[in-house]
């Protein structure tokens, strides 16, 4: 069941052609028998049944699963949000199963970017602060900060808007500004759970055009929690739970390309700049 | 991680919600400015009853006659007690005693003074030529009476400024004629005003003449119920009481194991025990505003409080990006401390403002106080502290997970 599927893809998508993980890539995450249980009162509740995964530099995949699944345990605990009950976690070469909760904060701040359903933005701050905030925690200097605060809005399309607060940008920008927070510590994986639950089918191929992006172009590891089937076609591997196990693990042969889908698409007037 | 990045952090939550911070700061705002107002009222009071005793001459020394504080027992009238103290005691002292300066007595009495069909109730004190020496007094116009006036119990009269403007309205009464008790007595000087005292009454209300006159063609008396001495220097004061004593006890033959019939009390120890009344005054009124100092505090911890459950979400975003509790804990008691802390400083601008605006619209004396000030800044920042540590740690002990899904 825990087979890795890393497939080469370029006879695929000869027109793909920046990055593609090789079968011998680095592994980011690997999991081993993951066990967790949640104690509630007098209940034992088997949230995860032993969990094995290997996530390697450069994938996209599409975690996929029912709602009591055990998909947001996993992602809390590959997020080292949360801890395994038993079993071992190896993000980027260490064993992170057993951390404290300073440590973990740690390794969040350097190792992993979140992007969550509803943007997590911090209110009545600019874009450009909310990106800084990451890089505030792993103690770089000012001019670091804007600097790469800058560049990561630039990277997800928000040249101008560093000064705009959350709530003069439309949902698709807010997004983008979550994206380029996750960006700018240059983490090991991205953890994108549910981004576009909150968005209009349009802005959600948008913000999977900055993913496929970040993934082929910068090889940026990346993990997608999502209800919806059509969304996990834009990954290249898709990891189904049901009851606390993975029932399928597949790879994509041919994912879907949201930049050719967004050209294809009646143009419409720009809705989000005159605010 | 550097602790200036998360006092920028906390600052610029604060900035995002400046109503907030505004209303939060208000307490302590209020508390502060109480307190230094209050104690400046205090403060004030006291440098002014201080003011007045000192320019009484700290080393004035008061010779009464009869015991002091025992019980009501010998102080009843036409008792012995009373007559204990003599001119000759005084002349004596004046004589003998190389640390003393300038003596007076001083005999009280209210007399109905008349000057044509305008009259005056008021005091008429009997003292020597030295009066204004030992008391600060001094001549507006006309002049003081002499030794010469003492010695012959001359019916002159030097009156304060209250009795000069009700008797002579609009005239100079010096070389004029008052009556008192149907003899022509003739002014000789005007004093200065001196104005109220701390308890409020006029010392201006006063009139004086040769003791000797006094005794023999007003009262009829011998009586000295009090006398003042002035020693040479204040250094020299509390020399001279203890001399002063010494030479009373001779003088009225007191066995070693019998008590003082006369009293000698020295001016320091009057401003003392004035000072001790004021003092107990000043930390009345400054603990009442204390209290309101208190109450801001626990109206950060409430706001505080409020506020973590308010920001649940966003210490959810902090933590899952990587912010150790223990930044978020200082976060949010920095917070705390920056609003007692600001709050704080505009309490003392505004205290300082009342402390100045006081004296203008109610007349009463203020003094800033430094020690208020420095005490006010001290304890906000302990307001703060001590107020927001708890919501503080209620924060840094959040979950992440549940954080983020608060809503």
């Amino acid at each position: 069941m825990s087979a890795t599927l890393t497939v080469d893809q370029q006879e695929l998508h000869p027109n793909m052609p920046v990055f593609v993980p090789q079968r011998e890539a680095r592994p980011v995450i690997e999991l081993d028998h993951i066990h967790k249980v949640y104690t509630m009162g007098d209940v034992e509740v088997h949230a995860l049944r032993g969990i094995s995964l290997t996530i390697r530099e450069g994938e996209f995949i599409a975690i996929m699963g029912a709602s009591g699944s055990g998909k947001s345990t996993m992602m809390n605990i590959v997020g080292c949000l949360d801890r395994p009950t038993r079993g071992t976690y190896i993000l980027d070469g260490d064993n992170v199963s057993e951390l404290s909760k300073d440590a973990r904060a740690d390794i969040r701040c350097q190792k992993i970017g979140f992007v969550f359903q509803g943007f997590n933005l911090l209110s009545r701050t600019s874009a450009l602060e909310n990106v800084e905030l990451p890089m505030l925690y792993a103690g770089l200097d000012t001019a670091e900060r804007h600097r790469r605060a800058g560049e990561a809005l630039a990277s997800v399309g928000l040249e101008g808007r560093e000064d705009s607060h959350p709530n003069q940008l439309s949902g698709g920008q807010q997004q983008r500004v979550a994206i380029a927070r996750s960006l700018v510590n240059d983490p090991a994986l991205i953890l994108a759970d549910e981004p576009t639950g909150n968005l209009d089918s349009r802005t959600a191929i948008e913000v999977m055009e900055i993913f496929q992006r970040l993934n082929r172009e910068r090889g940026i590891t990346l993990i997608l929690v999502t209800h919806e089937p059509d969304i996990a076609q834009y990954a290249k591997r898709v990891v189904i739970f049901k009851d606390g196990k993975i029932k399928k693990d597949y790879a994509i042969d041919d994912p879907r390309d949201a930049a050719e889908e967004l050209r294809l698409l009646p143009p419409v007037e720009e809705e989000d700049d005159d605010d | 991680m550097n602790p200036l990045i998360i006092v920028r952090i906390a600052i610029r939550a604060l900035v995002r919600n400046k109503m907030r911070a505004a209303l939060t700061m208000l307490g302590i705002i209020i508390g502060v400015a109480s307190v230094i107002a209050m104690v400046s009222i205090g403060q004030g009071a006291q440098a002014s009853v201080q003011a007045q005793i000192e320019s009484m001459g700290t080393n004035l020394l008061f010779v009464r006659a009869g015991a002091q504080n025992l019980g009501g027992v010998r102080s009843g009238t036409g008792d012995t007690g009373t007559n204990t103290l003599t001119i000759e005691d005084l002349e004596a002292i004046r004589r003998e005693i190389p640390s003393v300066a300038m003596v007076t007595p001083s005999i009280n009495t209210r007399s109905q003074l008349v000057v044509g069909n305008l009259n005056w109730n008021g005091s008429l004190q009997g003292v020597s030529e030295e009066f204004p020496g030992i008391r600060k007094w001094s001549i507006q116009s006309g002049e003081f009476f002499t030794a010469a006036d003492v010695r012959i119990a001359a019916r002159v009269i030097v009156l304060g400024a209250t009795i000069a403007e009700n008797l002579f309205p609009g005239t100079d009464p010096v070389g004029q004629t008052v009556r008192v008790q149907n003899l022509p007595f003739r002014v000789s000087g005007v004093l200065a005003g001196k104005g109220e005292d701390p308890q409020g009454r006029d010392q201006d209300d006063i009139a004086f003449a040769p003791y000797t006159t006094v005794q023999k063609k007003v009262l009829g008396s011998t009586r000295v119920q009090i006398g003042f001495v002035s020693a040479i220097s204040p250094a020299a004061t509390y020399t001279a009481q203890a001399q002063v004593t010494e030479l009373l006890r001779q003088r009225h033959q007191l066995g070693p194991n019998e008590p003082n019939d006369f009293t000698v009390r020295n001016m320091t120890d009057i401003a003392e025990a004035a000072n001790e009344t004021n003092s107990i005054m000043t930390l009345l009124l400054g603990s009442i505003a204390g209290v309101s100092l208190l109450v801001g505090g626990i109206g950060i911890m409430n706001i505080m409080l409020v506020s973590v459950t308010e920001r649940t979400r966003e210490i959810g975003i902090r933590m899952a990006i990587g912010a150790r509790s223990s930044a978020v804990k200082t976060q949010f008691l920095i917070e705390s401390i920056v609003l007692s802390l600001t709050g704080g400083f505009i309490g003392i601008m505004l205290g300082i403002v009342a402390s100045l605006l006081i004296p203008m619209m109610l007349g009463w004396p203020t003094l800033v106080s430094t020690a208020a000030i420095i005490g006010s800044v001290i304890f906000s920042a302990a307001v703060g502290i001590f107020f927001g540590y708890y919501p503080a740690q209620k924060a840094a002990s959040l979950d992440p997970i549940d954080a983020l899904r608060y809503e």
